[in-house]
């Protein structure tokens, strides 16, 4: 089984790189109102119970994935991949 | 005296006074060009974007450069055929803005690598025109993203239509397809390449071969 892991910079935490790509895309006449660029993690692992595959890739997530201090996390089970 | 020759700025850009050295080194008059400003291509004769780590590699190494302003300026100038040169971080950019073909991505052994390599010249440009094909020099290189890739099509493209300027000769330091070090468009103005030759402009610096690709950017 697949599952995605999304890991984005806290809203009060400063993303220096969400910033510059906002400013790049402002300048380049794009209307975003704000940009924050994070991380995306594909684990594939053996468990094919959906519940305890999304309890082992929180597991690892929370081992070294994330910070919880600076960072936001969700999962998604990847379905047909 | 010749027009300047126009050497982009960016934020993060670091190998900038480098090249204003080698550009008067080889006796040519440079000129900053800041990277939020546009410029009127005619007072130029040839351009260079330097090395470094503009915006951070931010996104990807050279995009957010690739979209600024400088290089709307940069594009009209190689649709017209003035010499362009992209050296490491430049190559990036240029590769980033499509003015060159394929992108530099992470050396193949992960490590960021700094030393002394041997180029083979495969095919010639305006910016090596004082050398015949088959020249080896001897540069140094200074990246973790310069191995270079593209997909076969555009790899088989680039091949059959000489647009591979240099190839690491004795050894591939980081794993490029091909052993490419360097690269050009169709039309052969715009060059790129990971080594610097502005680091090798002296016997005093290791080596002069730089003088080889700087000398012969504005036409005599």
């Amino acid at each position: 089984m697949k599952i995605g892991v999304k890991i984005l910079p806290k809203s009060e935490v400063l993303d220096s790189q969400g910033r510059a790509v906002e400013s790049m895309l402002k300048n380049n006449g794009r209307a975003v109102h704000q940009c924050r660029v994070g991380k995306y993690v594909q684990l594939e692992v053996t468990e094919a119970n959906e519940s305890k595959a999304l309890a082992l890739a929180r597991e690892i997530t929370e081992f070294v994935l994330y910070n919880p201090l600076i960072e936001t996390f969700e999962l998604e089970v990847l379905k047909g991949q | 005296m010749a027009k300047p020759v126009g050497i982009l700025r960016f934020l993060g850009t670091n190998c900038d006074r480098d090249v204003w050295e080698a550009v008067e080194a080889t006796g040519h008059k440079p000129q900053w060009l800041w990277h939020a400003d546009q410029f009127s291509v005619g007072d130029y004769s040839a351009f260079i974007v330097p090395g470094g780590f503009s915006y951070g590699d931010y996104l990807r190494c050279g995009v957010l450069a690739a979209k600024s302003p400088v290089m709307k300026s940069l594009r009209e100038a190689a649709g017209l055929g003035y010499p362009v040169l992209g050296i490491c971080n430049g190559l990036q950019i240029l590769c980033e803005s499509r003015l060159l073909p394929g992108v530099m991505v992470r050396n193949i052994g992960r490590r960021f690598i700094d030393t002394w390599v041997e180029l083979k010249l495969e095919n010639q440009t305006r910016w090596t025109s004082g050398l015949k094909p088959g020249a080896r020099i001897r540069l140094p290189i200074a990246h973790g993203e310069g191995r270079f890739y593209a997909a076969d099509e555009e790899l088989k493209k680039i091949t059959d239509g000489g647009q591979v300027w240099w190839t690491y000769s004795t050894e591939n330091p980081n794993g490029s397809l091909r052993d490419i070090a360097g690269v050009c468009n169709a039309e052969k103005n715009v060059c790129g390449l990971m080594p610097h030759p502005e680091r090798a402009m002296h016997t005093w610096l290791g080596g002069e071969d730089g003088r080889q690709i700087l000398k012969n950017m504005v036409a005599a």
